[in-house]
Order: C-alpha cells, then structure tokens, then sequence
C-alpha cells in the first residue's frame, strides 16, 4: 500500500495524543490508538507503528509486542474488504466449512490471504456473537448470519464489484 | 414501577431501537439511581445485593456483593477506584452480553453507576470485544446523552458522588475476559493474566481498587434497587434468584436467547423455546454454558438450568447459553475445533496451556483425519488429568479448555475408537 | 524461622520467601525455569509443581506452584508425590514438543539448564508426533546470537531486559505457541546489560556470540575467578580459557557486589588479552627499530640503564596493587607517580578520605539498591559505572514495597510488585549536565553544568542542615530544586548521594559529602558513594604517590636516568607537547604492559606483561573493596606479571639482596606490612596455601576432555600443566571442588544435577544471601572517623560567567570506546561509534552532523557536530580519548570559526 510509509497525518497524530492524554497512562491506548490508525489505512505498517509508539511514549518494541499479540490488529497489509469468516464452534456445526470452501474458491485465495485484485482479505475468527444465526461473518464492520455457500458467495461477489 | 417477568429484555427489542434517556426513565430506568444515590449507603447498596443473592453471570457464579465488600473502605474516598463492565463476550456460543448492549445500553448505565457508587468508584469503564461495532456505538451514544443529561459527570442528582465511563474496544483476544487479564488490557499490554493475590478488589487497574463484573451481572442491579432483594430473590425457580438470559445454538429449530427464570429446566428451554431439535437430527449431547463447560449427555436434560444443579450433574452452568451437539455431527469434529479455538486464544504465558492445547488441538485433528493412534487416546486423557484441575496453569482458560476434552472422552468414547479403528470419520460426509 | 515438612524431613525456611526458594535452600532437586533468584516468580513456566497438603490427615493434597506460594510454618509439602512428578516430567514434555534438540550443535550444551531440567524431571522419551513451529531469527549485533527455535517461553528474557534493567529494544511478540522474543527489526541490541540474557536465558536461544566463535564446551575450559577490570565497581566474573587463551567471562556473584549481573562492557571487554599485537616477548628499540630480546638480555639492558641515573617509576590505575607496590619498590615512593595528571591525581586521592572523614555509610551496590532516596549529582553513572546505575534502578522496585506490603504481596511476586510500583513515586534524582539512561526513570532529572549542579548540591546541604553552607546567588528556579531535592532525601529513611570524579570537579564530589553529612545529622540512614574512574583508582589512591606533573618537573631537571611506566599509555594522559616533552627530557623510557600502546612505540625497553588473566593481583573498587583476581592461564616466560618484571629490575639493577617475593602472596603480605591503608587486603582471598581437604582446588570441571587430542599434531602425551605459585586453584582437573569453597576463589559452578550457572543456588547460603564459603574481597575503609561536630566543605563555585562564545568541553565516557581496555576488544569495537562533538545551541549556519573544527589538548580536530538542545547553555560534550587522546577532564574551547571544510 502506497500509504504505508507516508507519516500518520496530523490530525489523526492529534487525536491520538488526545486520546493518550485522557488515560491514566500513555500507554493505555496503545489497542485504541492502533485501531484508529488500522481504521485510516486499513493495517498498521513499520513506520506508522514506531510513529504511533513515539507518540505514546513507547518503544516499538513495546507497541509491537501488543500489535502482534492482539487478533484484530493487522501488521500485514489487507484488502479493501475484510472478511472475518468466524470458525467457532456454533458455526462449525451449521458449516461454517462449507461456506469457507467456497469463499476460498470463489476468491482463489486461502484463509489469511487477500485477492490479487486487492479487494478481499479472507480471515478466520473466534466466535462472534451471532451463534444463533449461525454461520456468521463480519464483513467490515457488518455482521451477516445464517450464511450458506449461496449466500456467502453472492456477498463476496458484491465486494469484488468494482465500486462505482 | 415495572415488575416484569423479564426485566433485563422489557425494553430491549422495541422497534425504535434502544431506549433514550427519557424513554428509559419513562418505561421505569433511573428511578434506581435515584434510589441508591438519594436515600441508601454505599454500604446499603452492597447489604441489598448481597440479600439478592445476585451470582455474577460472566460464569464463575461468584457472588456479586460478597465480591463487592472486598473493596477496601477508604475514609478519605479521593482514591481511585474502578468499576469494569466485562463486555468482551468471546466464549464461544455466547451471545447474550450482546443483546443488552445493543439492546439497552442505558440499563447498563444505570447499573454501573449503581455498582461505582456501592464501592466508590469514580471510574467506570465498559470493556467491550472489538468486534462489537453495533454495540460500540450505541453504547458511545448513550453515555454521551446520559453525560448530556447529567447521569454521568460529575455530583449525580446532587448527591456529590461524581461517576464516568469511558468504552475501551479490545483487540481482540478470548483471554481479555479473564477479568485479571482484562486488566492488564487496559493498561495497554499484552493481557496476560495476573496472579491473585492482589486480588483486583484490592490491587486491580493501575494497582488501584478494581471491580470487574460481567455486563449481565450489572443489568441486574437497577432492577433489585428499584424492586428490591426480596423480589429479584422470588424471581427464581429454584436456589438462584433473579432471571437469566439463557441461550441455545446448534441444530434447533428457534436458535436465540431468552431471559428466563434462574432454574428454567434445560428441557424447557431446548424443546419450548427454541423449538426443538430440527428434524432429521437428534440431540447427542450438549455443552450447557459456552465452549469452556463440560459436556452434557442428551440424557441429562430434565436438570434444572441453576448453578447447582448444573454442577451436580458434572459441568457448570456457565454462561447459560447452550451449544447442542446433534447425532449427525462428529463429536471428535466438534473437539477439535473446541481446542483449536482454546489453543489459538491461549496468551502463551504458561507452558501446559501454551504447549499442551496445540498438542491436544493435533492429537483430535490426527483422529478425526484418520491419522490417529490408539496411544493418542492415552496422549489425550494424560492431558485432561494434568491440565484439568484448577491450579496447574497460570490462568481458568486451560482447564476450561480440558472441560469439554475430558468429558467428551468419556462420553464419546465409541467415536474415538471407530475413527481410530476405521482411520477415517465415519460422519465427515454426513452432515 | 519456619519449619517446614519436604517429604517427611523437616527443613527450616524463612517466612518471607517461597517455597521453591526453601526447597532449593534445603537442597532438594525441585525443577524451575522461569523463577530466578534476582527476579522472582511469576508463575509462568509451571515446573516448580509440588504437592501441599493442608494438614497431617490431607492425604490427597494439591497440586501448588512451589515458586507462588509462600513458607507457612508447619507447611506439609512433597515433591516426590507422584502426580507432582507426572507434571512436572509433562511440563517439560510440553516444553520439549517444538524444542530442536539441537544440543550437539548448541553452545549451551553441557551447561544447559533446560538440559538439567529436562534429566531432573525424568523425561527421556519424545512422544510428540507432529512438526515443530519454527521461527526466523534476528541478527542482534555482535554480542548475542538469536536461536529463536531452542525458545521454552519462561519471559526471563523480557523480565530481565526490561523490567529489571530497562531496556526497550527487546520484547515479546504474538501470542499462543506463535510467542517470540526479539527485537523490533535486527540490530544490536541496546541495552548495556544485554550479554546477561546468555546467563537468564535457561537454554540456547540467546548465546554469547565471541564465544561462539572461540567455543568450547563448558567443561573443557578451565575458570578462575577474576575482577572486571573495566571500571571500577569491581565486580566479580569468573573468566574461562583453553589452550591459554581467554574464551569469555561470566558472572560470579558477589552477595554485595554484582551479584548475578554484569555489564556488556564487563562481559564482552577481556578481548584484548588475546590481541595479536600483544607484546609476546622483550622488545629493545635501537636506532628506532624494534628487535625481539630475550629475557635474560632485557635485564642486562635494564642494568646498563639504571645506571644512567635515577630510576622514575609511573605506576597505574588500571594495574594491580601489586604491580605498582613492586615499581614503588624499585624507586622509592618518592619516585613513584600514580600516573595522573595533577587535577585527577589530587581528585582520586582525595576519594578515600572523604569516604572516611563521611560519618554516612559507604555502600555497597546491593545496598544502594534499598536506597528510598538517591541524589546522583553530576556523575553519568550509567557510563562510568554501569553496574552500579543497574543497583539504582532497583530503587525503583523498591518503591513499590510499601504498597505492596500493603496489599500483603510478598516481594518475590515480581509482576504484582511491579504493578503497584507503576503508580509509585520514583525514589530517582539525576543532576547531570547531559542525559543519562536513568533520566526516563528519574523523578527529578535536571541539566546543569558541574559547577551549577555543585551549587545545586550545596544547598541542598544546607537546607538539610542549617550549619552547612549554602550556595550564594541561586536563581529563584534553582532555589526551588533545592528545596524540591532537600525535601525528597529528608523524607529517605536510606537516602543515598552518588557523585563522581567524571567531570574532576572537586566541588562536586564536597557537595555531596555535605549533603551526606548534612543527610546523617538528621538520623538518617545516609550512603554515599564515590565513583572513582579505573579499576584500581581506588588502590592508587590509597597507595599513594607523585603526580605526572611532578615527574615531568623532574625530568625537565635532569632527575631521572630511567622512566619505567607499567601499564599506562601516558599518551591517554598528557598531550602531545608535554609528552614530547618529558620523554625528551629522559635518556631510557622502558614500558611493561600487556597491550600495545603508542607510548610503547616509543619505548627503548617494552616488556610484556601478564593480562588480568594470566596473574593474580588485587584491586580496589570504588567503594574500597579490595578483591583478589586469579590466574586462568600459567603465563609462558618471557610474558609475565609487571611486578615480576619490576621486581627483576630491582635484582638486576639496584641491590641485589633486595627482598625476593617468589609468589603473589608474599608481595601482598609485605603491602600489608608496609601500606597501613592496605593492611587488610591479605583477607580479601585465601592464599595460594589453601588447601580443601587438603588438596588445592581444581580450576577445570571433572568431565575435561581431549586435552591431549588438541595438541595431538605435536605431542600424543599429555603434558604436566605448569602449577602458578600465585593461586591455589590447580591448572588442572585434578583437585577438590565444592560448594563451600570459599567465594573469592570460586573457578565455576557446578553441583550434581545442575551444570547450567544455575548450580549457583547450591553455593549460597540462602538464595540470594552470602556465599557458603563466604564472600569475597575485604572492605578497607569501613574505619571511619567517630562522628564530631560535621566538617564541611566550603569551596562552592561561583556562578558562572563564562564568555558567550566559549565552551566549556566536558569529558562524555562512553559505554564503548573510551574505556582503554575494552576498547581493544573486537566485539567491543564492533559498537563504538565516531566520535561527535555535542552542542546545546549550534553555532550560526551548521547544521546537525555539520563539521567543526577547535584545539583540543594541542591537537586541531574536525569533528561532526551532534545537536543535543537539552544541555545547558555553554556545554559541549566529547569523548574523551576518542578524539584527541589526551583529553579527560573539562576544559574551555573555542570553536575554530575561520574554516569551513
Ligand atoms: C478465559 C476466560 C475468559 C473469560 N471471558 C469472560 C467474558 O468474556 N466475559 C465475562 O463477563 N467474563 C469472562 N470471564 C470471567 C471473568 O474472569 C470474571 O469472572 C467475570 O467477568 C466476573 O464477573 P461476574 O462476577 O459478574 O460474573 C472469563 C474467564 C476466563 C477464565
Ligand atoms: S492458562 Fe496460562 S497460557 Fe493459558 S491463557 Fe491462562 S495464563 Fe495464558
Ligand atoms: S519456576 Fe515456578 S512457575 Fe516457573
């Protein structure tokens, strides 16, 4: 992403030191801080990592030991779409396989890789919530239940449309 | 004064959507608050929860104003407390913390300030799974307007109790729930569980007074202030008080969550409310609260949904929310993604768990792919006996792992030799 | 005093540990990892597992983590129980399942603890089936190879590198078994204590990279223990060779001193004793060209010299009380100068009186770590002494005591302590004129000139006491970080002042004795402490002698025939001019050192010398710790100890009868006898007498192997190891070895079942407290004078008035580079950066990294300019040595303006 290496724009600098002001600690917003600057370029790369770490009065090291330890950080680049496909044991039951093997075929990637057209990231994760409209998959920040095959493909096809 | 028989969900579900500040106070929210703040004690408080016999819903049980007067007791009340809704929900089918966040953040509100105020809090802070974009909203929307209205801030209703809640969105992680890993959480590091002692009580966020009580266990609290211990004591079937949001997913024919009277029999809730198993399966077995309990065999459904009860019958009740295992899904499946998820979500602090799960996690993936030995089952059971007991790891979240493992040994023994024996799943294809 | 039940035999233990502690204390075999004695326990690795019951009639028990509970009286324990042994053996089972196995390849086979605890736990069979995860490792620089693979998640690591010394570069990464410990991206690693990581790391994954490179298994190296001689906190390593030459040095704990830890400059700096331009034999320059001679005709030569007139000896701050008193015997101690120019010479004689005449306790580093309240005043103490700025960041964790105490967490639960200690006040003060590596720790950190900061600390003396003086003219600014100081050492139950000889500002180092005797008069349990610059500064001081400027009056007057200087480059000492000077002046210059150095290449005579590691001597550490060093290697003639070489001299050349000290101990006997201030160095190690069990002490492990087959090309024999007279360790295999002996002539450690450093909790007397055999070294100033009415220094600097356009240069020590010894070593070198000049405002038109060019101790340099806008107006920073030689104590400067490069 061409964006990867350009430094965190002010504003965002700015709330993030707002953000790290009303805490206790700077460092309490490390996860909040890390997902505002997930949320502006979809991950989090080197240089916006040790920008943020400065930020917080941190070390890279530091800030990255909790990147990388949390599951909703991305340290990788990602599509413009993410699509979390949860792998829990509700939705294992009412095949949630089955929908991921099609996912997989009808965006010729596996899980934890991103479409070539840099559309799509496909993600495995934990349960989310939605057990009792199982399977269930947040796409960006929207949940979507009770997915079959069918169904699954169709919303993957609309996020692989170009966007108009 | 509304006494439902359902008083966490009457105003969940409307087709406006949560209540504001005003349709809450209108449909009987605040008058709690007002309660507490304007005619009771802290201490009152605590009395009044403690005769409720509210148990924290977030799965231990432990009871809420026993947990409460741990709190040290500060004359000079300048020192920093924390009060900490666990909104991180990640137990796998578990979905009902969702449903009041979304559904009335206002009663969660309420009952936080509740809460800050029986321990002398100034600080609430909702901890809440970062995949909870809905609720994350509504939550910041309601405590901007109950911060508008004067609920929040500083001096509530004149009473010179000052209160605020700030929303902290994880980064994902099943151990944040873990209310000592929570903490760590917060201060913005890997959240790793502590050891207690310190207990969070006494030495919790930032070494400061802490208590961290699940988001149902706090929706409870304007409920008994308004109506009363004896009344949310009455309001159960059985040796629990109060309601409860029970759940079921799998192979029914309704999945969802209803709050139901504490000691709602299993039965009633697979068979009335969720409709029964859907047809073509049958019921095999059940884990009766969330991925960490031990399984239920289809036989054990007339028990009682209470604390006791559940135990008796050799699993917890846990979160309440049941997860259905029909005869036309492979039990070894289902224990293999079981541990997949508990090895994955494991913090790495501590070797049975960090080593051992990944261990368990392939021995089940071997069997159900064919590759098994008959030693692996002995593998298996070794670990259940060493990890299963409380007090060998660091943390609750691998013996809660060894749960569904060591019961599902036993229970599902047939399966496990006829993999074996057949090198292959006899069910793979069946579902 | 508890009494606690292992497995039906009754040990005592002590309330305030853990039971893993009592059960290691009692000698029992009880498996850890992640649990270290200077770290506590977290609970995380789950070896330590043992069975407690709750009373005489529980006879199931529970299983408990020996290193999280606490000694109760009475406690019921077993680690034999079986189910505590079936987890234990699992635990490493688990532990094993993604491990390499790679110990025939692993630099810590042989000393692995993981390896002991894995033959402890029983388990010998690998059932694990799947593959193992693997991951990429790091290039950390050239002190520590990454073998991320032999990784067992214990997190010593990341606790020893950060929580206990700080550092930020190095942490853990992911989570679940994906867990990996390393840096950020590759680089060297930055903190200046990262080789102990190869000693806290309980197997392979960090190893000490130069070793490596020379490697050689634990048990085919010899050991000795020895003192760092790289500054002069004196601690105590032991240092391992084979096949005479110096393969690394480790740790050896002093309860006192460094106790488990050491500095990389300590670890990583003996480097030079195995350089290839060491002098090897006698060399006579004549007519500018160098010939190698032989012993016997080096002494001749000497001999023919001495008789050109009278004999001028320059001793040394980094040679061993023995090689000075031995050149102090050749010449008379009115000819001998302790090789300091005349400001650092009148500094560091003044050291050990100002500790004595001090009523406030001389402390030593383990006792500065309970300080409550430390002023550092003027002194980079992370630089000079860097060991003893890791004591003061203890303080730190200390702080956190009080709350913890509180909410009744015993002090070894490390996380919980350090939670509470997040919030707790820092206990810090740093008054320096740049930065320092405490600063970010400090309550207070404050930047000032020298001068400035002793006025500083004379009013804080003041305020503390009345009767002190006090520093005229304060700005209302500095008026309130007096106060600010003054109240937080009041509220110190142990305050501590540190100052130091860096800046050779003597108003300093009064200021802090003021503020300590101001400190004691209050009833407080005051330390001061003084850090002196070299490792035997301490012993020069207390030995006594003439300054170099006395020595050069000498010369210019036609008084000395000889110079004989041992182990100092004066070329690190006196500018170019005064050095031509000088040696203009003196018809024979003849130089013993160990190393080359450019006053060598001078010399008429040079004659090698024995390194730290080929001889026995004594050395005095800044807090007046006179500690014994021993012989790894038996020197090959014609390399031998300057004394040796010294005492030769005073044969050949002057009287013949002249007292003949045939081993170590009879040179040390006659200082004693002959220096009062020194009479209790002979206590400071067993003499080369000792005998245990009637047998000297075998310096090499039982198990040493193939001694034979590495020279086999030469010789198939074996071939008797030649014995040093100086020690009593044997050369060889052959001798007694136990966990009593005594600390000071400790060779490595060992204990059955335990050949990791680890085996170290066997030679205690309890985890963490004194050696069985007792401790090393003697304390020599510990007789102060009896309290009076306080003596205070009045020489408080005026404010300063300096010239807008003059600097004031100050001597910046670095880590790395400006140390002479360590200098040489290659991996030392590898880190050392170019010299910078460093400037608070940047002259009109330069930039950061710009040229400047100035004179500097008679030398013009060019050098890039370093913008550091935090230090006070006036200051400029260079290294000293680095750039121009000579440099060491301030000195005004102006910047050269004419050229721009
Ligand atoms: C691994 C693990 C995960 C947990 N996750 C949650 C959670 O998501 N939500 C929750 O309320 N409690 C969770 N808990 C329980 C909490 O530690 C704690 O007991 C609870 O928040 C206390 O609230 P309560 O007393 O109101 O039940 C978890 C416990 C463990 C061991
Ligand atoms: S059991 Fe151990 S590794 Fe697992 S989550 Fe708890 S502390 Fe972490
Ligand atoms: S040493 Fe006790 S748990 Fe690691």
């Amino acid at each position: 992403m061409s964006t990867a290496d350009a430094p965190l724009p002010p504003d965002l600098r700015a709330r993030i030191a707002d953000l790290a002001q009303a805490e206790h600690r700077l460092r309490a917003a490390s996860v909040s801080a890390l997902t505002m600057v997930q949320d502006y370029f979809g991950w989090v790369s080197d240089t916006h990592l040790a920008e943020t770490a400065s930020l917080l009065g941190m070390s890279p090291a530091d800030l990255d030991g909790i990147a990388t330890y949390f599951n909703l950080i991305f340290r990788r680049p990602v599509g413009r779409h993410v699509i979390l496909l949860c792998d829990s044991v509700s939705c294992w039951i009412m095949g949630r396989d089955a929908v991921c093997t099609r996912l997989q075929a009808r965006l010729g990637i596996r899980p934890g890789e991103t479409t070539a057209d840099g559309a799509v990231t496909l993600l495995p994760i934990v349960c989310l919530g939605h057990c009792d409209h199982a399977p269930a998959m947040l796409v960006d920040r929207t949940l979507h239940g009770d997915l079959t095959a069918e169904t699954a493909e169709q919303l993957a096809d609309t996020l692989r449309a170009p966007t108009p | 004064m509304t006494i439902s028989d359902r008083p966490l969900t009457a105003m969940i579900g409307l087709p406006d959507g949560p209540p504001d500040c005003a349709a809450y106070g209108r449909a009987g929210g605040w008058q709690a608050v007002r309660r507490a703040l304007r005619d009771m004690t802290p201490d009152a408080v605590i009395d009044m929860v403690t005769a409720s016999k509210l148990r924290g819903r977030g799965g231990a049980g432990f009871g809420t104003g026993q947990k409460w007067s741990f709190v040290p007791k500060d004359p000079a009340a300048t020192r920093r407390k924390y009060l900490i809704a666990n909104a991180d929900e990640m137990e796998p089918g578990t979905f009902k913390d969702r449903i009041l966040l979304e559904g009335n953040p206002l009663q969660l509100i309420e009952g936080m300030i509740i809460a800050g105020y029986a321990i002398q809090a100034g600080h609430g802070v909702i901890f809440l799974r970062g995949e909870y974009h809905l609720a994350l909203e509504r939550l910041n929307r309601a405590i901007a307007e109950a911060r508008q209205v004067g609920w929040l801030g500083e001096d509530i209703l004149g009473s010179g109790f000052g209160f605020e809640i700030h929303v902290h969105a994880s980064g994902g992680r099943y151990i944040c729930g873990e209310e000592t890993a929570l903490l760590t959480a917060l201060e913005g590091r890997r959240a790793q569980p502590r050891s207690k002692p310190p207990f969070p009580q006494v030495g919790g966020l930032w070494g400061a007074p802490s208590v961290v009580n699940n988001v149902e266990t706090l929706c409870n609290l304007p409920h008994i202030v308004t109506n009363g211990a004896e009344w949310f004591v009455s309001l159960g079937l059985g040796p629990d008080s109060g309601t409860k949001l029970y759940g079921v997913s799998g192979r029914v024919r309704r999945p969802g969550a209803w709050e139901l009277p504490m000691g709602t029999p299993l039965r009633a809730i697979i068979e009335e409310h969720a409709g029964g198993i859907r047809d073509g399966y049958r019921l095999r077995a059940l884990l009766p609260g969330g991925a960490s309990t031990a399984f239920l065999d289809a036989g054990q459904i007339d028990i009682p949904m209470d604390y006791g009860a559940v135990e008796k019958a050799g699993s917890r009740l846990g979160t309440g929310l049941a997860i259905l295992l029909d005869d036309r899904t492979c039990p070894i499946g289902m224990l293999h993604n079981l541990e997949h998820f508990f090895a994955q979500e494991s913090c790495g602090w501590c070797t049975p768990c960090r080593d051992g799960l990944p261990w368990v996690e392939r021995l089940l993936d071997a069997i159900e792919n064919g590759t098994g030995e008959p030693e692996d089952l002995d593998r298996l059971h070794d670990h259940a006996r060493m990890i299963g007991p409380m007090g060998r790891t660091f943390c609750a979240h691998a013996p809660g792992a060894m749960a569904p493992l060591a019961s599902g040994l036993k229970l599902f023994r047939e399966d496990f030799d006829t993999h074996i024996r057949l090198r292959a799943c006899p069910l793979r294809h069946a579902a | 005093m508890a009494t606690i039940l292992i497995d039906g035999r009754a040990c005592p233990a002590r309330t305030d540990e853990n039971l893993l502690q009592a059960c290691l204390e009692a000698g029992a075999d009880l498996p850890y990892f992640c649990w270290h004695p200077e770290l506590g326990s977290v609970g995380a690795c789950r070896q330590c597992a043992i069975k407690q019951f709750s009373g005489p009639d529980d006879k199931t028990g529970r299983i408990v983590m020996a290193c999280m509970t606490q000694v109760t009286d009475g406690a019921i324990l077993s680690i034999d129980d079986p189910q505590a042994r079936e987890f234990r053996a699992g635990v490493v089972e688990w532990l094993m399942t993604n491990h390499p196995h790679d110990c025939p390849v692993c630099p810590e086979g042989g000393e692995c603890h993981l390896q002991d605890m894995t033959v402890m736990t029983g388990h010998d069979s690998r059932r694990y089936r799947f593959a193992k995860r693997t991951h990429r490792n790091q290039d950390l620089g050239p002190f520590i190879n990454h073998e991320m693979n032999r990784c067992i998640g214990c997190y010593r690591c990341v606790r020893f590198y950060r929580d206990y010394a700080g550092g930020e570069d190095l942490a853990a990464f992911a989570a679940h078994n994906d867990l990996y410990f390393g840096r950020h991206e590759d680089g060297a690693l930055e903190s200046a204590f990262s080789g102990n990581l190869v000693e806290i790391c309980p197997t392979g994954v960090f190893t000490d990279k130069p070793f490596s490179a020379v490697y050689s298994r634990k048990w085919d190296m010899g050991g000795a223990p020895s003192v760092c001689a790289h500054c002069a906190v004196g601690c105590n390593t032991i240092v391992n060779a084979r096949q005479g030459s110096v393969r690394r040095v480790i740790n050896r704990y002093h309860e006192a001193v460094n106790r488990y830890f050491l500095c990389d400059r300590g670890r990583y700096g003996h480097g030079f004793t195995n350089a290839p331009t060491r002098p090897r034999a006698p060399i006579l320059r004549q007519g500018g060209i160098p010939v190698p001679i032989s012993m016997a005709t080096a002494l001749e030569r000497f001999a023919t010299m001495a008789k050109d007139g009278p004999i001028v000896g320059i001793g040394s701050t980094r040679a061993s009380l023995e090689s000075n008193f031995a050149l102090r015997c050749l010449t008379g101690p009115d000819r001998f100068s302790t090789g300091l120019a005349q400001l650092e010479h009148d500094l560091t004689m003044q050291v050990p009186a100002l500790l004595r005449a001090t009523p406030a306790r001389n402390p030593s580093l383990h006792d500065m770590e309970s300080a409550d309240a430390v002023l550092v005043l003027g002194e980079d103490v992370c630089v000079t002494a860097p060991r003893l700025s890791l004591a003061l960041r203890q303080t730190l964790r200390r702080a956190a005591f009080p709350a913890a105490d509180a909410a009744k967490v015993p002090h070894w639960m490390d996380a919980a302590v350090r939670m509470f200690g997040s919030d707790a006040p820092s206990p810090l003060m740093v008054l320096t004129p740049a930065a320092t590596d405490l600063d970010p720790i400090a309550a207070t950190a404050h930047r000032a000139a020298p001068d400035a900061i002793a006025r500083l600390g004379f009013a804080v003396a003041h305020r503390l006491d009345g009767s002190a003086p006090d520093a005229p003219d304060l700005s209302e600014t500095e008026s309130r970080l007096a106060d600010t100081i003054a109240t937080a050492l009041r509220t110190g139950r142990r305050p501590l002042i540190v100052a130091g000889l860096q800046y050779a500002n003597a108003a300093l180092i009064h200021a802090a004795a003021n503020i300590a005797t101001a400190l004691h008069a209050t009833g407080a349990d005051a330390a001061l402490s003084l850090v002196a610059p070299d490792c035997n500064s301490m012993g020069m001081a207390l030995t006594g002698g003439i300054p170099l400027d006395a020595v050069r009056t000498m010369a210019r007057t036609g008084h000395i025939g000889t110079l004989v200087v041992v182990e100092n480059d004066l070329t690190r000492r006196l500018d170019t001019a005064t050095l031509d000077e000088l040696l203009a002046a003196v018809p024979h210059l003849v130089v013993i050192d160990h190393i080359a150095t450019r006053l060598a290449e001078r010399a008429d005579l040079v004659l090698p010398a024995a390194s730290f590691a080929e001889s026995g001597g004594t050395l005095v550490s800044t807090e007046g710790r006179a500690q014994r060093f021993l012989p790894v290697i038996t020197p090959t003639m014609p390399v031998q100890e300057s004394w040796r070489w010294t005492q030769q001299f005073t044969r050949a050349a002057t009287h013949a009868d002249a007292p003949e000290w045939t081993n170590l101990d009879q040179i040390v006997a006659t200082i004693a006898h002959d220096i009062p201030a020194l009479s209790r160095i002979i206590d400071a190690a067993p003499d080369a007498g000792y005998r245990l069990d009637g047998r000297r002490l075998r310096s090499e492990p039982a198990r040493i192997s193939g001694r034979t087959a590495v020279r086999a090309n030469i010789s198939v024999h074996d071939r008797p190891l030649p014995q040093s007279p100086d020690t009593p360790l044997s050369p060889s295999m052959e001798g007694a070895y136990s966990p009593d002996t005594p600390g000071a002539l400790v060779p490595f450690y060992h204990a059955p079942g335990w050949n990791s450093v680890q085996s170290l909790n066997r030679f205690q007397q309890e985890i963490g407290g004194p050696m069985r055999g007792g401790d090393a070294g003697a304390r020599l100033l510990d007789d102060g004078i009896p309290a009076q009415a306080p003596e205070w220094h009045h020489d408080i600097p005026a404010p300063s008035t300096a010239a807008p356009d003059d600097l004031l240069l100050l001597p910046e020590p670095r880590l790395f580079g400006t140390e002479e010894l360590s200098a040489l070593s290659p991996p030392i070198a590898a880190r050392v950066t170019p010299a910078t000049l460093r400037l608070g405002t940047l002259p009109a038109g330069l930039q950061d990294g710009g040229m400047v060019s100035l004179t500097l101790a008679g030398e013009r340099l060019t050098l890039p300019v370093r913008h550091d806008p935090a230090l006070p107006p006036g200051i400029a920073l260079c290294p000293p040595h680095l750039a121009a030689r000579a440099f060491t104590a301030p000195v005004r400067v102006q910047l050269h303006r004419d050229d721009t490069p």
